[in-house]
């Protein structure tokens, strides 16, 4: 087990109370896995996500353990992460643009980064213009000040600094969002080869954006107003959600070769609920078409086929209503 | 209606403007009423630039934009607020489109100042609840409340409705959705499809291919501010002819074919079959950007996607030496490729 | 939370809680809600409550000090004497109530540096906006205008000017402060006009056909009001100065009374060797004290204004 998130809930401190972004999350990733994160804004996956790495000065951990390769990641503990942070996990974040230090060369941002981490920046370079050259770049890149590199190659040149040190975990937090659909493919593309290559362990690709997933990740964990709501290999999420609101979801999305006249999709009225005072009981009660009596009961996160995670009093066997409403 | 003639934009940059950096170059198409319009290209295509024209926001370099004949560089003062009264856009940022002092309805009073006057209050009020309620609103939900009390989608909604209160026959919508969640995107598509059955042209500007086959019917490719391909929306999908048209198909990420998937046509026309391709890694960067490396690999998969990469080149290399713009020609009924391409 | 492509711009602002829409795209917004907010920081933070006590205090002092001053402030009485329960302020070289110099020359002070802090900040929000708002050659003749006017130094171009006139009063001294201090407050108020202008609601309010004056007045001045609030404090503070440096040369209104005009007579007529330290200590404390008092205010109302500055 590559990393194992136990019971974790993060929260913001706020004049008007504490807003429980993360609410009692439960997870593992294994070695070798990609995971996909996914959800829509404020659901909490940026949260879980820069909670695993760099704790904002707003944030606190209300409970839950986190494990990293059996050791215990002291995400609340900032000088102790410190230890932590680049060497066993990293994060490319995103706006990659603003990462780069515009006043240094690149090479130079990296030997100072390696420098704070002990390392040596001479005998890291082999790999480093290894690394580079791969992801298509050439190595003089490192001459250069970010100024001079398009969006798409800022972006790969963190993804590489981010893994020089073949972290256990790589956070990868929308690095897919502002980019051409080429560069998509390029970042896509990229994770899987620095995955395939044991560059890293496991990884965590935060998006929103469902169709990315369904060419990276191999399993899915879709966020619902800080909860929880599906997992499951990512061939099932997309085909056969258990869950109505990935149900919903994936259906909403328009596919190339799906046009209006023909097939009109449809969204999901309404809008999450407050994470300041949550409402009690299922979270997405208020906008699920199937919700009934027991839903007011929150609904645990539990594996209802081999691989397969929901929390909804529907798949919960004898928990649906009777003769009730079955979503397809 | 709204027709763009030989449209070009240079910015000039560099001290004392020496420098001139081309956006738009030597841009035509119709929009016409009814219809929705995608324009479709990446950053640094000049889309935004030419919806910005359209608006009137940034002015032309050369070239013309006529609306009704009228060419629109030539309206001033009160002859341009009634161009606003049929030409209107709606922006990308949602929360950047309204006024963070003030309450999000008062863009409906800024339009009452400027159009209606003389209206009294009780009918103006009617009209923009029923216009609210045309896109989808309750008036309840949205009127007087602040931006950040909306979602995104209702602040796109709201200036619509905005928009609908005037007597609009055209409509940019500069990449409206990009920035609002994904289970409300597709409302606000819906809405904009809608438009159409009310005689509106719509200029839907995206970079996402799939949302732009979902509602329109025309489709224009923009590539570094030319077009590259451009006709009926399924004459383009179904029969992609310039490279670069072929290559947004294939990066698309898409929910049910995988990346891969997406060369199967020129795969097969090379008599491969793409499961048997054996090669080590799957990374094939270098030949999604053209002016990066290109990499001498083995491998037939990457072979198809060089073939497409050196096509690409070819087009960049063209526009980047040639100040002329190759021209469009029509290869089958109502679908253009620009010529360079049939150059090998 | 995070959306798809969004900008940065004047400042991400305190923690949005997730309640809210998505990203919350503003700097300095002055909504109904944050209006309370501001309320409810300004009265706990002590740099502004003490600083704006101070003001007020000598503000007061010039309103209300006419009704308790005995003694004609040009009649003559007994010289050099301290404070004392007759003269307050004790009395100068010429036997004049110190006391009553003071509370007349604290008016006239506190007038000219309204008058010279109102005028600069009207001055330097147009040419800041028009510069801001229309760029191009007007944004680079009064670019220029701004530049010449800072490289001269100021109070050099105001001795020159009163050379010129033969008779100065309070008010053209307002009026010239007014006339030579506004160039720092176009360039803030120009930088900031420049990254309001870019906005999309700008845009809209173009496509609303609204003119651009109009669009000045009711879409970006609203969204600086914060600023430029603290822009008139800072003239304000700056202008009362000036005046007091002009003053104390000898240039000041030919026949009235101000805190400059007493600390130059109390210097000329040997007020330090004479040991008559009533004369000069209340009107150089007084300005200190106005001028540190909004000065002081400013910071706490940055702090106010401002949440990454506040220590929550």
């Amino acid at each position: 087990m590559a990393l194992e998130v136990d019971h974790l809930q993060l929260c913001y401190r706020t004049l008007r109370g504490d807003v429980r972004a993360v609410d009692d999350v439960t997870f593992t990733i294994d070695d070798g896995e990609i995971m996909g994160l996914a959800g829509e804004s404020g659901c909490g996956k940026s949260t879980l996500g820069n909670g695993l790495v760099r704790m904002d000065v707003r944030m606190r951990q209300l409970a839950g353990r986190v494990e990293l390769d059996g050791e215990e990641l002291p995400i609340s503990d900032e000088k102790a992460m410190r230890s932590f942070r680049f060497k066993s996990v990293s994060i490319v974040p995103q706006y990659a643009m603003s990462a780069l230090n515009p006043t240094r060369r690149v090479g130079k941002m990296v030997s100072e980064l390696l420098k704070s981490r002990g390392f040596d920046y001479k005998s890291a370079l082999p790999e480093l213009e290894r690394r580079v050259k791969l992801v298509g770049l050439d190595a003089d890149v490192l001459k250069r000040y970010p100024i001079e590199l398009s969006g798409g190659m800022k972006q790969r040149v963190v993804m590489v600094i981010s893994t020089l040190l073949n972290p256990s975990l790589l956070i990868a937090d929308e690095v897919t969002s502002a980019l051409d659909v080429s560069t998509q493919r390029a970042v896509g593309e990229m994770l899987l080869e620095f995955r395939d290559r044991k560059f890293v362990k496991s990884t965590m690709v935060i998006t929103h954006d469902v169709s990315i997933l369904a060419q990276v990740a191999d399993t899915i964990l879709v966020m619902y107003a800080g909860k929880l709501a599906e997992k499951a290999s990512a061939d099932v999420v997309i085909n056969s959600p258990l869950h109505p609101y990935t149900q919903l979801l994936i259906s909403s999305l328009p596919e190339v070769g799906v046009r209006h006249d023909e097939h009109t999709l449809v969204g999901i009225p309404g809008r999450p609920p407050p994470l300041l005072n949550p409402p009690a009981g299922c979270r997405f009660r208020d906008r699920c078409p199937f919700a009934f009596d027991r839903c007011a009961e929150e609904p645990p996160f539990m594996e209802v086929k081999p691989g397969h995670s929901v929390a909804c009093w529907l798949r919960t066997k004898g928990a649906a209503p009777a003769g009730g409403a079955e979503p397809c | 209606m709204l027709k763009l003639d030989n449209v070009t934009k240079v910015y000039k940059t560099g001290t004392f403007g020496g420098e001139s950096l081309p956006a738009v170059r030597k841009v035509s198409f119709e929009i016409r009423p009814g219809e929705v319009t995608a324009l479709i290209g990446e950053s640094g295509s000049g889309k935004s630039t030419l919806g910005k024209m359209i608006l009137r926001l940034e002015p032309v370099t050369s070239g013309t934009i006529t609306y009704e004949g009228t060419d629109i560089a030539r309206l001033k003062g009160k002859r341009l607020r009634e161009y606003y009264r049929h030409v209107q856009g709606v922006f990308q940022d949602p929360f950047s489109s309204y006024n963070p002092v003030f309450r999000a309805d008062r863009v409906f009073a800024t339009i009452k100042r400027s159009y209606f006057p003389s209206v009294s209050n009780a009918e103006w009020h009617e009209r923009v609840e029923t216009s609210l309620k045309s896109v989808g609103l309750n008036p309840v939900d949205v009127l007087n409340k602040f931006t950040h009390q909306l979602s995104g989608g209702q602040l796109q909604r709201i200036l619509i409705a905005r928009a609908l209160l005037l007597d609009i026959k055209v409509l940019v919508a500069d990449e409206i959705i990009s920035m609002i969640d994904a289970s409300t995107r597709v409302d606000v598509l819906n809405l904009l499809s809608n438009l159409k059955a009310r005689g509106l042209g719509v200029l839907f500007i995206t970079h996402d291919l799939s949302l732009g086959n979902y509602i329109s019917e025309r489709t224009i490719i923009l590539r570094r501010g030319v077009i590259v391909e451009m006709g009926a929306t399924q004459k383009v999908f179904d029969n992609p002819q310039h490279e670069y048209t072929k290559m947004l198909l294939t990066a698309v990420p898409q929910l049910h074919k995988k990346w891969e998937a997406g060369l199967e046509p020129e795969l097969a026309a090379m008599g491969v079959n793409a499961q048997d391709d054996g090669r080590p890694g799957r990374y094939s960067r270098s030949s999604l950007h053209p002016l990066a490396n290109m990499h001498a690999r083995k491998g037939r998969r990457e072979f198809a996607e060089h073939e497409l990469a050196e096509g690409l080149l070819r087009t960049d290399t063209y526009l980047r030496t040639h100040e002329e713009v190759p021209p469009l020609v029509e290869i089958e009924d109502d679908h253009f490729v620009v010529e360079s391409t049939r150059v090998h | 939370m995070t959306v798809v492509g969004h900008e940065g711009d004047l400042g991400t602002d305190e923690p949005v809680p997730v309640d809210k829409a998505p990203v919350d795209s503003t700097g300095e917004a002055l909504t109904a809600k944050k209006r309370f907010e501001f309320l409810y920081f300004a009265v706990r933070n002590k740099k502004l409550l003490i600083g704006l006590s101070v003001v007020v205090l000598f503000a007061l002092v010039a309103l209300l000090g006419p009704l308790f001053v005995k003694h004609s402030m040009l009649a003559y009485g007994p010289p050099f004497r301290p404070p004392s329960a007759a003269y307050w302020f004790g009395t100068n070289y010429f036997g004049q109530d110190v006391f009553a110099e003071f509370v007349y020359g604290l008016r006239e002070s506190l007038f000219v540096g309204l008058l010279g802090g109102c005028g600069a900040t009207v001055i330097g929000m147009t040419f800041g906006f028009l510069a801001g708002y229309k760029g191009g050659m007007i944004d680079e003749a009064l670019n220029v205008l701004c530049n010449v006017l800072l490289t001269i130094p100021g109070l050099v171009l105001l001795i020159l000017i009163a050379g010129f006139l033969h008779h100065t009063s309070a008010v053209i001294e307002g009026l010239l402060i007014a006339g030579t201090t506004w160039t720092w407050a176009m360039r803030a108020i120009r930088a900031q006009t420049f990254s309001l202008v870019s906005r999309d609601f700008v845009g809209l309010a173009k496509l609303s056909g609204e003119k651009s004056r109009s669009i000045i007045v009711r879409e970006i001045a609203p969204n600086m009001s914060s600023y430029l609030f603290l822009v008139f404090i800072l003239l304000f503070g700056g202008a009362i100065l000036v005046a007091a440096s002009f003053d104390f040369l000898g240039l000041g209104p030919s026949n009235g009374m101000s805190l400059g005009i007493m600390m130059e007579q109390a210097a000329d007529w040997s007020a330090l060797p004479l040991h008559l330290w009533w004369w000069f200590v209340p009107p150089g404390a007084a300005i200190t004290c106005v001028v540190g008092g909004l000065y002081f205010a400013n910071v706490g109302l940055d702090e106010v204004f401002n949440p990454k500055l506040r220590e929550l």
